[in-house]
């Protein structure tokens, strides 16, 4: 007994002189990494604790420590007032919208992308279609804007001259959805096939002439080999797209959206800063943002868990 | 070459129109401000300009570089992309290149502490109090260190430096090298092609940016292009006000912006043929080892 202890003794004291010269060995590795993580520290982990902002009454001149605690009153608060359900609402809606339409029509793209023959054609395609997405919020909102202009703006230019009547489609609430999610599809769809066309790239060629032997159409062959050999990686997009669901930001919807337009246009980033960074309620604000991050951090969880799984299988 | 069923050509035929649709409608949008932008603002704004330039005209631009702040904002932009992306590279690789290496004592330590991040941030208004708390409002410092390393290029970073084999780094351990030499003289050169894309990656995400430079920055000397961008189209876009920093008898409102969108767009579209395979090819590591 006290042998086996002395031993232990021994092994603790032994290891702890091996960390030791371990860590004297390593110690340029530990300055070089020393920059990174005070980063990480003081622009990740120190906002965390003005998290506690949430559970206070914030007042600028008594500070975040000394704010008083107040509990859940803000989350009350919110989910009592008239905005948490159309946020929510709306957060929610455009996410649907997003994955019915612009997550098939990425896919629909895709396979046409990979049943394009000339090489150079296919090519040239896909490097235009890349494009958008490396134009900058501000840039799109700004042609959304100028296009939709009510005065002069092609769109009602076009309209006009079809004899229609021309009208300010950003300010009439019930059409943000669709602009919102057209500039989305624009930017978006182009650079979202990458990831199909290069799972397509994997499917084994013998399977697209064994089937062409066998006087399998084009359709035939999209639909039983082309689709089922992209459906893991279609599966896994799809379970991220839900996932991810609640990190739909701010940055775009509050370009173009107005007072007018809110009961359709505000989701929850938008309204955490424009509570928060505009009306200066800091703690409702700070509230609303802890809320979705927890939801969206157990939403995140769920579809990694769930993708892992399914990537497991699609590998057989 | 085989004969072509009759389903097949008319397959290709439907295929082929489909894809010049899809190259109009991505295309169009940036023609459009392109030709708008050289067009009279008259033309402009009287539905004239569909496809092509009217009454070909530079006073957008001119208009547009008159005024200070473009220039000014220009110079902040390109400062704000080269430095920040020069800061956000260099942090990456050092995470990426130490958190590769498994002999390291805390190595899961430092691994927890950045993915952490990745699953959850504190939100808006913590980050803007905590970067007020730091004395960095209305200022480049804050502006650069603020979003300087993501996670998700760190390990994809960490990634590659993991491809290296370890037998580089014991045979130059050997010759008496020490980590920093190993870093910066073997594993950075082996690192190439992963830099680059890296790099542009943040590169574009610098220049693109503009929800933080907006509520950080208050003086109109440091803002960047795409606040003041953003500025004009808001404006644009909110009712009508009379106060504004532009002078509109010469131009109207829409080529002024075009002219502002293709000066503040066309360095990244004029480097995009050059660059895309590098952006392209990040997207896939990421897709396997995400």
């Amino acid at each position: 007994m006290r042998k086996m202890n002395e031993g232990a003794i021994n092994r603790v004291a032994g290891s702890k002189q091996e960390l030791l010269t371990r860590v004297l060995r390593d110690y340029q590795l530990y300055i070089m990494i020393t920059p990174v993580m005070v980063w990480y520290i003081v622009w990740c982990y120190f906002p965390m604790y003005g998290l506690q902002l949430a559970f206070k009454d914030y007042s600028i001149f008594k500070g975040i420590n000394d704010s008083p605690w107040v509990g859940v009153k803000h989350f009350v608060i919110f989910f009592s007032g008239p905005y948490a359900w159309r946020v929510i609402k709306n957060t929610l809606a455009i996410n649907i919208l997003n994955i019915f339409i612009i997550f098939p029509l990425t896919i629909f793209v895709a396979l046409m992308i990979n049943e394009v023959r000339c090489k150079w054609f296919k090519t040239s395609v896909q490097t235009i279609i890349y494009l958008p997405h490396f134009i900058s919020a501000v840039v799109v909102a700004g042609l959304v804007v100028t296009f939709l202009s009510p005065s002069s703006g092609i769109v009602n230019v076009i309209i006009a001259a079809l004899g229609g009547t021309k009208t300010y489609f950003l300010a009439v609430s019930g059409y943000f959805r669709t602009i919102f999610l057209t500039m989305r599809g624009w930017q978006s769809i182009g650079f979202g096939t990458i990831i199909y066309t290069s799972a397509m790239c994997a499917i084994d060629s013998s399977l697209y002439e064994a089937a062409e032997i066998d006087g399998a159409g084009r359709f035939s062959r999209i639909w039983n080999i082309t689709l089922p050999g992209i459906m893991p990686t279609i599966a896994v997009m799809l379970i991220m797209k839900i996932g991810h669901m609640l990190q739909l930001g701010s940055e775009s919807i509050i370009l173009l959206y107005q007072p007018v337009t809110y009961e359709t246009a505000d989701v929850i980033s938008s309204y955490v800063y424009r509570v928060g960074l505009l009306d200066g309620n800091y703690s409702l604000s700070t509230a609303v943002g802890l809320f979705n991050g927890v939801v969206a951090l157990i939403l995140v969880m769920i579809a990694n868990k769930i993708s892992k799984n399914i990537s497991e299988v699609g590998i057989w | 070459m085989k004969r072509k069923s009759k389903g097949g050509i008319i397959f290709d035929v439907v295929l082929t129109c489909f894809m010049l649709v899809l190259v109009f409608v991505t295309i169009y949008p940036l023609w459009y401000v392109l030709v708008a932008s050289f067009s009279s603002a008259e033309a402009v704004t009287t539905g004239k300009v569909i496809f092509w330039v009217k009454d070909f005209c530079t006073d957008a631009y001119a208009q547009a570089f008159r005024t200070k702040n473009l220039i000014t904002a220009y110079e902040n932009t390109i400062f704000y992309s080269v430095v920040g992306t020069f800061l956000s590279i260099s942090m990456t690789c050092l995470g990426g290149y130490v958190t590769s290496k498994k002999r390291l004592a805390g190595r899961n330590i430092f691994i927890t502490i950045i993915m952490i991040t990745m699953w959850f941030s504190a939100g808006t208004m913590p980050t803007y109090l905590n970067i007020r708390n730091l004395g960095l409002m209305n200022t480049r410092t804050g502006i650069l260190l603020l979003g300087a390393v993501s996670a998700f290029y760190l390990i994809l970073m960490r990634t590659f430096f993991e491809g290296v084999p370890d037998a580089m780094e014991e045979s130059a351990k050997i010759d008496g090298a020490s980590d920093f030499t190993i870093f910066l003289k073997i594993y950075l050169p082996l690192s190439g092609a992963a830099i680059v894309t890296i790099i542009l990656y943040y590169f574009v995400d610098r220049w693109n940016g503009y929800f933080w430079s907006m509520i950080l920055l208050k003086d109109e000397s440091k803002i960047p292009l795409q606040v003041l961008l953003k500025k004009l189209v808001v404006e644009m876009n909110a009712t009508y006000t009379e106060s504004s920093s532009y002078d509109y008898t010469t131009t109207s409102r829409e080529t002024m912006i075009f002219a502002t969108i293709m000066v503040s767009t066309l360095p990244i579209v004029a480097i995009y043929p050059f660059i895309q395979r590098f952006f392209v090819k990040g997207v896939t590591v990421g897709a396997v080892k995400g």
